[in-house]
């Protein structure tokens, strides 16, 4: 019974759509900055994309750098300190 | 004459019955007394009250102002919902260091003098070490213990701090203090271990998740709350605060993205928040100083509301780790729902709470043109949607191609309606901002809700999905790990080893090695010297003779032990002993 029972992300085609919705919104925001210009303190946050590409950007370089540096050197055992 | 009391003391004294009242009772009981509390606390007057003379200090233990209000009100609000949520478990020692832990607060958010101060600080400590002890396993003592040592250090240094303040200020008011002399460093650092600055915070990731399920929503509220007020009230404007904070709100996130244990992810959240904050209060600005407060307001629900729904999760199949769970929003739907409210509150997705509050500092860090904090902030920024708004819920709830493994129930009643309250609140608090910005310390003229701050604050956002989502398809986002990340509490941790080490091998060494030569050895040789050496002289003197003259030469072996043994007893015969005496007398006669 469990088997037949699908649910709502079972369906890789659901994820399928959602994942297009979402790349739609992000092309959408992207866009959006090159017709209206916004009102900021810092000149760069009117630079078309300014956010976008820092998210992006931060991210990354935020996965990469505890992947590949933090846990490296922070990695132990699970009863390192018994 | 008052028709108030102090909002501690409802707590305090209030808690006391609860061991003594039967089931609903006790249940009806405990919602009660947070309701009384903020209707008495509303109730209170702006200014000085309940004022009591102590020895030669004059206390004050009702200071009113905007400030202390702000954080009693949002006191009261997450001890009711805390308090929902904990029902189910039915606990008395939970009820009594929860009530004890939020009066404490309370006490140290009203104190108007540093004696009165000083006592609710340590009250609150000692009580919210109950909430990790309560959870009765091996690590959860382990850890309250660390935990204890940890704030007993930070509450010594306040005391000297304050006791050096108040000997060299003649004032021991709780009032701006600022960065001048040892004492109000002193004061400073004390505020610092609580509040979990950089290098000072490895007590909160360690101990929090430690705590019971409860416990530990209890413990995200209060601890570094009533720190951010106490730096709020002494320190506003003190500019090393926004480089600790900057610190506080970048490094945790790295750590958050490797870590296993869910709870312990959102504990570095938790850090990476208060940052927030304590950059806000070292701006200083009446829009800094509004905005740590508000994000501290918003920040006890959103943080309580994660903690609750990651605890529901556990409660159901006891595993808080990432590599043990996903795929849970089949069974537990709501708690996903208020999960993905949280989550979003803290990321501050426009209309949740956090857009209204976080925007407030950045905005004050960009009219000042402090652009590397504002930077790393919104790094932070970026950081925080990352781990704790997409992280928690998708390896909670979804990941691992949706699979826990098992069929579980969904949370209890109470825990919905506790959360569901928080989620209700994150909402409104994000979408009618003028609520809370009305009761901020000073008067709000600010417009979160701007073209170009929502569109902007979208980009950040979906972009930082974005890199989630291409991270996770590649398969470069890092595997969850069963593992343990050494932080700060390494030095402590293994520093503590090392000392016992040092101390063993070293002060042990040198009792055994004392043992070996003075006991055993000087003792055992000047014993020997006192019990022997008087004979072998005299054997020496006697010896000679008798082989000279032959006597005794038969049995000459048997008859220098007998010899010996006579000196060792000191068991000489009349005749001998005479024969000696007279020798002497005849040496005193003739030199």
């Amino acid at each position: 019974m469990q088997q037949e029972q699908k649910h709502l992300w079972d369906e890789k085609k659901n994820i399928v759509i959602l994942l297009k919705i979402f790349f739609g919104i992000c092309v959408v925001l992207f866009a959006v900055d090159f017709v209206v210009h916004k009102k900021a303190h810092m000149p760069w946050e009117k630079w078309p994309g300014f956010y976008a590409v820092y998210g992006l950007v931060a991210c990354v370089i935020l996965v990469l750098v505890a992947k590949y540096v933090l846990r490296p050197l922070v990695k132990r055992d699970e009863d390192y300190y018994e | 004459m008052n028709n108030f009391l102090p909002p501690a003391a409802i707590f305090i004294c209030g808690a006391m019955l609860i061991p003594f009242l039967p089931g609903r009772v006790k249940q009806v009981y405990v919602l009660l007394l947070p309701v009384l509390g903020l209707v008495n606390l509303l109730n209170i007057p702006m200014g000085s009250h309940f004022q009591v003379d102590f020895l030669q200090y004059h206390l004050v233990l009702g200071e009113m102002d905007r400030l202390s209000r702000v954080f009693g009100i949002i006191f009261h609000i997450i001890s009711f919902i805390t308090l929902i949520y904990i029902l189910n478990f039915d606990n008395n020692t939970e009820y009594l260091a929860g009530f004890c832990y939020a009066g404490g607060a309370l006490g140290v958010i009203m104190a108007g003098d540093l004696i009165s101060f000083f006592f609710f600080w340590e009250f609150l400590t000692v009580s919210s070490m109950f909430l990790i002890l309560a959870r009765k396993t091996k690590k959860s003592v382990a850890a309250a213990f660390r935990y204890a040592l940890v704030h007993a250090t930070g509450g010594l240094c306040l005391l000297a701090g304050i006791i050096i303040h108040t000997t060299q200020t003649g004032s021991y008011a709780v009032a701006h203090i600022g960065l001048n002399g040892l004492g109000s460093y002193l004061i400073f650092i004390g505020f610092g271990i609580n509040c979990a600055w950089p290098l000072l915070h490895s007590w909160l990731v360690d101990a929090y998740p430690e705590a019971t399920i409860g416990g530990t929503v209890f413990l995200s509220a209060f601890t570094t709350k009533t720190a951010v007020y106490a730096l709020a009230r002494a320190y506003p404007g003190t500019t090393p605060l926004i480089w600790i904070g900057t610190a506080m709100a970048a490094f945790p996130i790295f750590y958050a993205v490797i870590e296993n244990d869910l709870r312990r992810v959102l504990a570095y959240s938790l850090i990476n928040q208060v940052g927030f904050m304590v950059v806000g209060i070292g701006i200083g600005t009446e829009l800094a100083i509004n905005g740590a407060v508000a994000h501290a307001f918003c920040d006890v629900i959103f943080k309580g509301l994660l903690f609750m729904s990651v605890g529901a999760v556990m409660y159901r199949t006891g595993k808080s780790n990432a590599t043990d769970l996903g795929g849970l929003y089949k069974y537990m739907p709501i708690t996903c729902a208020c999960c993905i409210v949280g989550a979003a509150s803290i990321s501050a997705f426009p209309l949740f709470s956090a857009f209204i509050s976080k925007s407030l500092i950045m905005s004050a860090a960009a009219e000042l043109g402090l652009w590397v904090p504002w930077f790393i902030l919104l790094f932070a920024a970026a950081g925080v949607f990352h781990h704790a708004g997409i992280k928690i819920p998708f390896f909670t709830f979804f990941g691992h191609d949706g699979d826990y493994g098992g069929e579980v129930e969904e949370a209890p009643k109470n825990m919905l309606v506790a959360m569901g309250i928080a989620a209700g609140l994150c909402i409104f608090l994000g979408s009618f901002p003028s609520f809370l910005y009305g009761i901020l310390p000073f008067e709000v003229d600010y417009h979160p809700y701007t073209y170009g701050h929502v569109i902007g604050q979208l980009q950040l956002l979906f972009f930082s999905a974005m890199a989630f989502t291409l991270l996770m398809l590649s398969g470069i986002y890092p595997a969850e790990m069963r593992s343990l990340n050494v932080d700060a509490d390494y030095f402590y941790r293994k520093g503590g080893k090392l000392a016992y080490v040092i101390f063993d091998s070293g002060l042990n060494g040198i009792n055994s090695f004392v043992n070996k030569t003075v006991a055993q050895g000087w003792t055992a040789r000047l014993s020997r010297f006192y019990s022997f050496g008087p004979g072998r002289v005299a054997l020496a003197v006697v010896k000679p003779i008798w082989q000279l003259t032959g006597f005794g030469s038969k049995e000459s072996i048997t008859g220098e032990e007998r010899f010996l043994k006579k000196y060792q007893y000191a068991n000489f015969s009349i005749g001998s002993t005479a024969v000696f005496a007279l020798g002497v007398l005849l040496l005193f006669i003739l030199f």
